[in-house]
């Protein structure tokens, strides 16, 4: 590491008492964590420099380049954006345009919108119906095999998602093994061609593709409850089915919240889940229509929009989620 | 009226169990058909015909081994995998530790950015890096350098997020005790904090390293041909374009890979945490992604 300050060694290590501390910093975990106060006041902020540099030029500077392309110019002779470094100059045309598109009389980009929605809220929905079970089973009934449990829980985050839809391209192709299958149980005529551009499997394949992302932080929380807690529930008469209502499913709500956001924020910048599954225009998403945006020549600006549109959707979401974890770490620390 | 199995508190929960059982079928087997097709001896990637290395090297134009694009991918991702770790786990340590012990407006404002780097969809980062290579940085090319760059700002949240809770755990008691036996900082930093720091440091080192080699979006954007096209935009490329089980194979190349760093980390990291009271490796992997 280049960066790591170099400090002599002689002034801190003299003999004698402690420098007592100057300041008291308010707040118990603040002062504990700087009292002594043997460090120059640059030192930490030192570690930290490299990093934020590198996220302040390579995340905040390209955000702010594509929201200076979605109000810039396009260059006429190359077809490339220009971006537009000023706000008072920023030319909202393109913007506007596509809310025309989206909400106006020409609102052919609507469906793509709405279908997101319908698409990201269903499968989610499903995650967390999938999800919470397994995770409550692992985490209160698992007994010694929890670790193997937990093992195959973790696992298709070890095997890429490209890998997972192919594997189920493969399945459902016509000449898959799930049209075998079924057409030997005479449940079907003949192979029928599921990928298609089909909204059904367009969502299991989002459920199938995000559900463990659901599965482990709603395992984390329930695995953190206390048994004693649920034991008292039923020392003073509730139900199963009342110590579940009354007990874990409050004490698994932020758990489940968490999971929805961190599984929903993906699926909203997902295109290739629709492209390998899909391919259709009937079904694509408001990630497809970046991705081809951006694909194309000369669509640069509607690309950008469309990113700027979903930083916006999404800007809510992606805050709470920075918030409660930002609490959490808070309350671990203390 | 329930049946007396049914009134039994202590009942095992059979549905529970039948529902997790089947769960982790349909979530694993699909792979599992997948990779077992990798060996098939013949084209097909849906009827067994025998079993065969030919996908990986006998064939000599189509296996992974034979066909130059395949091979080139392969080693491409493992290339940036690499590189990749090498500097986002450092950058990411040194980060978590400054930001743990800088207490201020400015440290919060840095926590901040790093976790909305954590959450912004993959899909967004990548058309920003895009537009910022193209556009703003055009001294960067786009290709493996524009590559690493992108994985690193994607990925740096992995260790100093990790890292982060590590330390919190730790609390500083280990490196004032330290520094009151004389230690200057830098001392009880090198002698004390790194070395209980070292599972958390490994643990986000395989991470980073195996979510690279599965990582789609930023590194398709940010290729410049088809010699910077990592595993999976072969997969993505290939899999509704007739493939043949080459494919299969490459996927199967990759799912060994992440699986081997993964298999290795969870040795090392038992190893390192080693006499740490109730510890076990996995879930502590687990409750760390």
């Amino acid at each position: 590491m280049a960066t790591l300050p170099a400090r002599p060694d002689s002034t801190d290590v003299e003999a004698g008492p402690p420098p007592a501390p100057k300041k008291r910093r308010r707040g118990g975990r603040a002062a504990r964590a700087t009292s002594g106060a043997r460090y120059p006041r640059w030192y930490w902020p030192a570690f930290a420099a490299p990093g934020i540099i590198w996220l302040a030029v390579l995340f905040v500077i390209p955000l702010y380049v594509v929201i200076a392309i979605a109000f810039g110019t396009i260059d006429p002779l190359f077809r490339t954006p220009v971006p537009t470094w000023n706000p008072v100059w920023w030319d909202t045309t393109a913007l506007r345009t596509l809310l025309g598109h989206i909400f106006g009389s020409d609102a052919y980009l609507a469906p793509a919108f709405i279908r997101t929605f319908a698409y990201v809220i269903l499968a989610s929905a499903l995650c967390l119906l999938v999800a919470y079970p397994v995770a409550y089973f692992v985490a209160r009934y698992a007994g010694r095999r929890k670790v193997f449990y937990l093992l195959l829980l973790v696992a298709p985050f070890w095997i890429s998602y490209m890998m997972r839809m192919l594997a189920w391209v493969n399945l459902l192709s016509t000449d898959g093994l799930l049209n075998r299958a079924l057409v030997d149980a005479r449940l079907i005529g003949g192979p029928v061609n599921w990928l298609d551009g089909r909204a059904s499997t367009v969502v299991l394949g989002l459920t199938y593709g995000y559900v463990p992302y659901m599965a482990l932080p709603l395992f984390a929380a329930l695995d953190r409850i206390d048994p004693n807690l649920l034991e008292a529930s039923r020392d003073l008469g509730a139900s199963r089915a009342r110590t579940f209502w009354r007990v874990t499913l409050p004490m698994s709500r932020q758990a489940i919240l968490a999971g929805l956001v961190i599984t929903a924020l993906p699926m909203f910048g997902d295109y290739f889940t629709n492209d390998l599954l899909s391919g259709s225009p009937g079904t694509s998403m408001v990630g497809n229509l970046i991705n081809d945006a951006v694909s194309s020549p000369g669509q640069a600006i509607t690309g950008a929009v469309l990113v700027v549109l979903l930083m916006v959707i999404l800007l809510i979401p992606m805050l709470w989620y920075v918030r409660a974890t930002a609490r959490a770490d808070g309350e671990a620390g203390r | 009226m329930p049946g007396p199995w049914l009134r039994n508190p202590w009942r095992k929960p059979r549905f529970l169990e039948a529902f997790t059982l089947l769960y982790l079928a349909w979530s694993l087997l699909p792979v599992a058909m997948a990779a077992l097709f990798s060996f098939n001896a013949g084209r097909s990637r849906s009827s067994w015909q025998g079993f065969s290395l030919r996908w990986y090297w006998q064939d000599p134009a189509l296996s992974v081994w034979h066909d130059p694009e395949l091979h080139r991918a392969l080693f491409h991702s493992l290339r940036l995998a690499l590189v990749t770790t090498l500097v986002a786990v450092p950058l990411g340590v040194a980060f978590a530790i400054g930001v743990d012990r800088w207490r201020g407006r400015l440290a919060k404002g840095a926590s901040f950015q790093m976790l909305l780097s954590f959450v912004v969809p993959e899909l967004v980062l990548g058309v920003a890096l895009l537009f910022g290579v193209t556009s703003l940085f055009r001294f960067i090319p786009l290709g493996i350098g524009a590559q690493v760059l992108g994985l690193v700002t994607y990925q740096l949240s992995y260790p100093a997020v990790i890292v982060r809770a590590r330390l919190l755990s730790i609390g500083p008691e280990y490196e004032e005790a330290a520094m009151d036996l004389g230690a200057s900082p830098s001392r009880a930093l090198g002698r004390v904090l790194l070395p209980l720091l070292w599972p958390a440091v490994f643990a986000s080192a395989v991470i980073v390293f195996a979510d690279v080699i599965d990582d789609f979006v930023i590194v398709r954007y940010l290729s410049s041909d088809v010699a910077t096209e990592p595993m999976s935009v072969k997969i993505y490329a290939g899999a509704r374009a007739a493939p043949t089980p080459a494919l299969n194979a490459l996927a199967t190349i990759m799912l060994v890979s992440s699986l081997v760093a993964v298999a290795l980390g969870v040795l090392v990291y038992r190893r390192l945490t080693r006499g740490e009271r109730g510890s076990s490796a996995i879930s502590d992997f687990a409750s760390q992604l």
